[in-house]
C-alpha cells in the first residue's frame, strides 16, 4: 500500500429483506386499516412483504409460526415529524436559508431512541430538521432498522424533503441573546414574519435563475459549444428539485394567516407544499389547505407552549379531516413517538374520528404524506411486512407492544428483551468493574524489590 | 525587545565549529530559532550546542560574535563558562545536543530493521544523515564516531501519523493565570499564522469559504523552536506529518523531521495532505455552525473545486473570448493535497466517512478509528489508509461520579485498545498517530495497551513507523532502518515499549540528540501534551459540536 487507495468499494448496502423467514402470524385481530379488521386473522409473512391476509392460512414447512390468539396486529406506525437519530445540531442555525445541508449525512443509527421507538410500534420516521431556519434543509425518511447502519436505514425508495419552517422560531434566530446588546454582526435576517416570506420567495427566484442558468448551458453544449459550466450549487439544487416535483416540502407552521402566505408563495413560484406540519391553526383554514392539496401533520393536544401555538384546539386533526385535508399525528419528539397509537386515540375522543380513522392518523395518512403508501401504511397483500403485535388493542392506554417487524424481520420483542435485561446488566456491571479495578491504584511497590512495578496512577494517561 | 540567539558548537571534534561557523551566522538572523521557554543551564560533556538568548541591540550580537571568534578555543571550555554563564543564568535556554561528526558507527546492536529483519547483532553506519548501511560484520568507518550496541536495541525512529509538532501557533494555549496572560513575550514563541485582528464577517455560506486554511503550508509555518519536539523526540518520534491547526479545512500539511537549525530544514515532504476537522463555531460565527453543515460544506468545497478545474481548463483552451474565471486560492490548496485525511472516530462516523470519502472522489484517509473494531471487515473491504489515534478513549478525569456510563461508552474504553491487535489480525494496514500522547511514559503505556490486547510488538513498531511512512507514499526515504533512507533512529536500553526502558540516543536526520532522563520518566512532565489532541467529530450523544474555532470568516 503506496500512497493512498481512493477508496472503491465500500459497504455493500442491503437494507433489503434479504433471507426474511416466512412468518404465520395467527389468530390475530388484524387492524388492517385500509381494509377493515380481520377477526382470528392470519398473516403472512414472505420474503419481508405481506403475502397473504386471511382467516384460515397455512404456511409452508419450515415457517415460524406466531400465535396471536386474543391480540392486535396492525400496521407499523409511522411519525411523519421526527428529530430522532440525529448526529450533531438539528439545526444549520446560521443562515437563513440552509438548504444544502442534508438529515442523511448525519443520521445515528445507534441512537438509542430508535431502539425506543420501534418497542413503542414506530417503524418509519420522517427525519427533519429543527425550525431555526426559513428553509432547514434536506430530510429523509428512515425505517428504524435497530442494528443497522444509517445507509440501510434508509427509505428505500421515499422521496426526499425539505424543511421549511415559519413564524417564531426562523424570525426569532434574527436576534439571539439580548435585541439592544447584539451587534449587527451576528444579527440575522430575517426578523419578522415578512422576512421569512421573503427568503423563501427569494430563495426561489434564485432557484429559478440557476435553473434558467443551467438551460442556457446545455442548450449551448447541445449546439456543440464548450462554455464554462455554471457553479453546482448544493443550496439551490433541492429547491430546483422542489419546482420539479422531485422533493416533498414538509412545512413547519402555526398561524392561519402564515399558512396562507406559503401557500401564495408556493402558488406564485409553482411548487407544492406537501405537509404543513404542527399547524395548530389549520382548522381555521382548512379548506385552503385542502384546495391546496397539502397535508397536515399536527399534535394531538400540544400547544400552548408559545404565543403563536396559543389558539390551538385538540379538535385541529378531526375538523382538517372533516374539510377534506389529508391528517397525520406527528410526535416532534423522542418521547411522544414512543406511543403515537394513545395520540391517535385522543382524536376519537375529540372530534369523534372512528377507529380506523383514528388508526390512520400514524399509519396510512403519514405515509400518504410521505408518498410510501404503495409500500407501508396498511396491512395489504404486497406491502412491506411492517407490523406491530399489540397484547390489546393499541387505541387503549393499556395496550403493550410485544413485536414489531420491519421487511419481514423482526426487530423488537418484547419477551426476549425482557429477558435479555439481565444479562445486559451483568455484562455493563462486568465492564464497569474492570474498568473501576484498572483505576485503583495498584500495591506500593515493596522497598527493596526492584522488579516492583510502579503505581498505576503514575503512568500518564 | 530585540532578541537573537548565538548557537555554537562544542563537538567532539573542535573542527565542527570551523565547518559550522557560517551556519552559526546564519542563526543569529534566524529569530524563529530562539527557544521558546528557558530551561535550566546544563553545561558539560553531554551537551555539545547551547542558544542563547541576549536582550539588546546589533552592536553586542556583534561585538560577541567576534569575541567569539577571536577567543573560542575548543580546549578552554572554562572560559566559554565565564563569559556565558551568568548569561545563561538569566535568559539562556538549551537547544538538545547535536553533534555532528563525519559518521556514526552504531557496532553491535540489536537491530530491528522495521522492514522485516530483526537482527540480533548487527551494526548501522549513519552518514550525511542518511543510513549509509547496515548489516552484521560491518566494519567501522576511519571518521566514525562509534557507539558500543552491545545491550542497546536499535529501532527505527517513530513517525507521527498525524500532528501539529513543528508548528508552533498549533501548539495548545498555556494555561491562563488568572488575572494576566499567561507568560511573557519572551516566552512566546513567535505566531507564525497571523489571527485577524478585527472579527471577520459572519459567513453566510460555503461561497465565503467560512474556516478554510487550504492554502496555508505546514512547510511554511515550522520552527524548530517549538518546545514540543524535544518532548516527542524523548518518546522516539523523529518524524511527524504535520498539519496546521485551525479551521475545518486545515491547511496543507508535511512530512517533517523533528529537528533542524530551522524550519525548512525540517520539511522532508510537503504537501503531504489536507486534514479535516469537523468543527462548528455555532450560531454567531456563521456558517457551518453544525455537523450537517460542516459536511455539506465540505462537499460543496470539492464541486467548486471540480468545477474550478473545469474552468481552468476550457479557460486555458480558449483564453480569448471565454469570461475569465476567478483564482480562488482554497481550491488551490486543496488541487494540490495528494490526499485527504477525514474524522471517523465512532462507529457511524467511520461509515459516514467512507462513503464521503468515495463521494468526493479524492484519495483519502480516514483518522481516529476508536470504535473501529466493529467495522473491522469494511475497513478491510474499503482499503483506506487508516490512522489510529494513540488516545485511548479512557473514564472522563473529574467526571460526576454518580453518573452511570453508558454500555457504549464503557465498551469503547474497554475495547478501543484491542483495535491494532485486530486489525492486524485482519491484515488490514493502519498507522498510529499521537493525538496528544506525546511523552515518553504516556506513549509506552498506551502502546502497552494495545500490546496487551494482542497486537504483536514488531506490529507495533510498524504502525509507528513503516506504515506512517506508507500512507504517505514516503516508504523509499523513512520508517525503516535499510540503506539509503534517511538516518532517523533510536538506540534504546531495554525494550522501547518497557516501562523501564531508556532511550539513549535519537537520531534525527543523523543528528544526535540525547533525550534527558527526566523526559522520560513519568513525573517529568505530566501529560504535556495531553491537552493537544484536534477535536474530531462530538459524540453520539452531544448536542453542540465543539467550538474550537471561532475565527471563521
Amino acid at each position: 500500500m503506496r500512497g493512498t487507495v481512493t477508496v472503491s468499494a465500500i459497504l455493500l448496502i442491503t437494507s433489503t429483506a434479504l433471507n426474511a423467514e416466512t412468518i404465520l402470524i395467527r389468530n390475530a385481530t388484524v387492524l388492517t386499516v385500509t381494509k377493515g379488521t380481520v377477526n382470528n386473522g392470519s398473516v403472512l409473512l414472505e420474503d419481508g412483504k405481506v403475502a397473504a391476509v386471511g382467516t384460515d392460512l397455512h404456511a409452508s414447512a419450515g415457517a415460524v409460526i406466531v400465535d396471536a390468539t386474543g391480540k392486535y396486529l396492525m400496521p407499523g406506525i409511522i411519525d411523519c415529524h421526527s428529530h430522532t437519530a440525529v448526529e450533531g445540531s438539528v439545526n444549520e442555525g446560521s443562515v437563513s436559508d440552509s438548504s444544502m445541508v442534508n438529515i442523511k449525512d448525519v443520521i445515528d443509527p445507534q441512537d438509542i431512541n430508535i431502539y425506543r421507538a420501534l418497542a413503542g410500534g414506530l417503524t418509519v420516521s420522517n427525519v427533519l430538521h429543527g425550525s431555526a431556519n426559513a428553509i432547514g434543509g434536506q430530510t429523509v425518511v428512515i425505517k428504524l432498522r435497530w442494528g443497522k447502519t444509517a445507509n440501510q436505514m434508509l427509505f428505500e425508495g421515499a422521496k426526499p424533503g425539505i424543511k421549511f419552517a415559519l413564524g417564531e422560531n426562523p424570525k426569532r434566530q434574527g436576534y439571539p441573546g439580548d435585541f439592544f446588546t447584539q451587534s449587527s454582526m451576528e444579527r440575522r435576517f430575517p426578523g419578522t414574519r415578512l422576512g421569512v416570506e421573503d427568503v423563501i420567495r427569494q430563495s426561489f427566484v434564485e432557484a429559478k435563475n440557476y435553473q434558467t442558468e443551467w438551460k442556457r448551458y446545455n442548450d449551448r453544449v447541445a449546439r456543440g459549444d464548450n462554455p464554462i459550466p455554471p457553479r453546482k450549487d448544493l443550496r439551490l439544487e433541492p429547491l430546483v428539485e422542489v419546482l420539479n416535483g422531485q422533493r416533498y416540502v414538509h412545512a413547519h407552521c402555526y398561524r392561519a394567516d402564515e399558512i396562507l402566505m406559503l401557500i401564495r408563495v408556493a402558488d406564485e413560484m409553482g411548487f407544492k407544499i406537501r405537509t404543513l406540519q404542527h399547524v395548530l391553526e389549520g382548522y381555521k383554514v382548512a379548506k385552503e389547505i385542502a384546495a391546496h392539496g397539502a397535508g397536515a401533520s399536527t399534535f394531538s393536544d400540544w400547544w400552548a407552549y408559545k404565543i403563536e401555538a396559543f389558539d390551538a384546539t385538540p379538535y385541529n386533526a378531526a375538523l382538517m379531516t372533516r374539510k377534506g385535508v389529508l391528517v397525520s399525528v406527528n410526535s416532534d419528539s423522542d418521547e411522544l413517538q414512543r406511543h403515537l397509537n394513545l395520540e391517535a386515540a385522543k382524536t376519537m375522543r375529540y372530534g369523534g374520528m372512528s377507529e380506523t380513522e383514528a388508526l390512520a392518523m400514524v399509519t396510512i395518512n403519514p405515509a400518504k404524506q410521505l408518498g410510501i403508501d404503495d409500500k407501508v401504511g396498511s396491512i395489504e397483500v404486497g406491502k412491506s411486512a411492517d407490523l406491530v403485535l399489540f397484547d390489546q388493542h393499541p387505541l387503549s392506554n393499556f395496550s403493550k407492544v410485544l413485536k414489531v417487524w420491519i421487511d419481514g424481520h423482526e426487530y423488537f420483542d418484547r419477551e426476549k428483551d425482557l429477558a435479555a435485561r439481565a444479562d445486559f446488566a451483568k455484562r455493563k456491571k462486568t465492564l464497569l468493574d474492570k474498568e473501576n479495578e484498572a483505576a485503583k491504584p495498584k500495591p506500593p511497590a515493596e522497598p527493596k524489590s526492584e522488579q516492583a512495578k510502579k503505581p498505576a496512577a503514575q503512568e500518564a494517561r | 525587545m530585540p532578541t537573537f540567539a548565538i548557537v555554537f558548537e562544542l563537538g567532539r571534534n573542535s573542527c565542527a565549529i570551523e565547518e559550522r561557523r557560517g551556519v552559526v551566522c546564519e542563526l543569529i538572523t534566524n529569530r524563529d530559532y530562539i527557544p521558546a521557554k528557558p530551561a535550566s543551564l546544563r553545561f558539560g560533556n553531554k551537551f555539545s550546542c547551547l542558544a542563547v538568548n541576549f536582550r539588546g541591540g546589533d552592536p553586542a550580537r556583534n561585538k560577541l560574535n567576534s569575541s567569539f571568534d577571536n577567543r573560542y578555543n575548543s580546549e578552554n571550555q572554562d572560559f566559554m563558562r565565564k563569559v556565558f554563564a551568568g548569561v545563561f543564568l538569566a535568559l539562556a535556554a538549551p537547544l538538545s545536543p547535536a553533534a555532528s561528526p563525519g559518521a556514526v558507527f552504531i557496532e553491535g546492536a540489536h537491530v530491528i530493521t522495521g522492514s522485516g529483519a530483526d537482527l540480533a547483532s548487527a551494526s548501522v553506519i549513519l552518514r550525511d544523515g542518511l543510513i549509509e548501511d547496515i548489516g552484521p560484520g560491518l566494519a567501522a568507518p576511519a571518521d566514525a564516531w562509534v557507539i558500543q550496541g552491545k545491550g542497546l536495541t536499535v529501532y527505527p525512529g517513530f513517525m507521527d501519523g498525524l500532528s501539529t509538532w513543528g508548528i508552533a501557533a498549533a501548539a495548545p494555549p498555556p494555561p491562563q493565570r488568572p488575572g494576566g496572560a499567561a507568560g511573557t513575550p519572551a516566552n512566546q514563541p513567535a505566531a507564525p499564522v497571523a489571527q485577524p485582528a478585527t472579527p471577520t464577517p459572519r459567513s453566510r455560506g460555503p461561497e465565503d469559504r467560512p474556516q478554510t486554511y487550504a492554502f496555508e503550508r505546514a512547510a511554511d509555518l515550522l520552527s524548530p523552536a517549538d518546545t514540543r519536539l524535544e518532548m516527542a523526540r524523548a518518546a522516539g518520534y523523529t518524524s511527524a506529518a504535520s498539519f496546521p491547526n485551525r479551521g475545518i479545512v486545515e491547511g496543507l500539511g508535511a512530512m517533517i523531521s523533528l529537528a533542524g537549525e530551522r524550519g525548512r530544514a525540517m520539511v522532508i515532504a510537503q504537501p503531504v495532505g489536507q486534514q479535516i476537522v469537523l468543527r462548528t463555531a455555532g450560531f454567531r460565527a456563521g456558517f457551518p455552525g453544525s455537523l450537517m453543515g460542516d459536511i455539506a460544506y465540505v462537499r460543496q468545497l470539492y464541486l467548486d473545486l471540480n468545477h474550478y478545474k473545469q474552468a481552468q481548463q476550457i479557460y486555458k483552451q480558449r483564453p480569448v473570448g471565454t469570461p475569465r474565471p476567478e483564482y480562488d486560492h482554497d481550491l488551490e490548496g486543496l488541487a494540490g493535497s495528494p490526499r485527504l485525511l477525514l474524522p471517523a472516530d465512532e462507529v457511524q462516523q467511520i461509515d459516514r466517512m467512507l462513503a464521503f470519502g468515495s463521494e468526493l472522489g479524492v484519495p483519502f484517509a480516514l483518522y481516529g478509528l476508536h470504535e473501529a473494531y466493529l467495522r473491522i471487515d469494511q475497513l478491510k473491504q474499503a482499503n483506506a489508509p487508516l490512522l489510529l489515534s494513540l488516545k485511548w478513549p479512557v473514564k472522563p478525569k473529574d467526571g460526576d461520579p454518580t453518573v452511570v456510563p453508558n454500555y457504549r461508552d464503557l465498551r469503547m474504553r474497554d475495547q478501543a485498545p484491542s483495535i491494532p491487535a485486530l486489525l492486524a489480525k485482519a491484515g488490514v494496514k493502519f498507522a498510529f498517530f499521537s493525538d496528544g500522547i506525546a511523552t515518553a511514559p504516556e506513549l509506552k503505556s498506551a502502546v502497552k495497551k494495545a500490546i496487551d490486547a494482542g497486537l504483536p510488538p514488531a506490529q507495533a513498531v510498524r504502525a509507528l513507523t513503516l506504515s506512517v511512512a506508507e500512507l504517505y507514499g514516503l516508504a523509499d526515504r523513512l520508517g525503516s532502518i535499510d540503506k539509503g533512507k534517511i538516518a532517523n533512529i533510536i538506540v534504546s536500553k531495554g525494550d522501547i515499549f518497557d516501562e523501564k526502558s531508556n532511550i539513549e540516543y535519537v537520531f534525527v536526520d543523523g543528528k544526535e540528540f540525547r533525550p534527558p532522563e527526566e523526559l522520560q520518566k513519568p513525573a517529568a512532565r505530566p501529560s504535556a501534551g495531553g491537552s493537544e489532541a484536534k477535536p474530531a467529530m462530538a459524540g453520539a450523544a452531544g448536542e453542540s459540536q465543539t467550538v474550537a474555532d471561532g475565527d471563521a470568516r
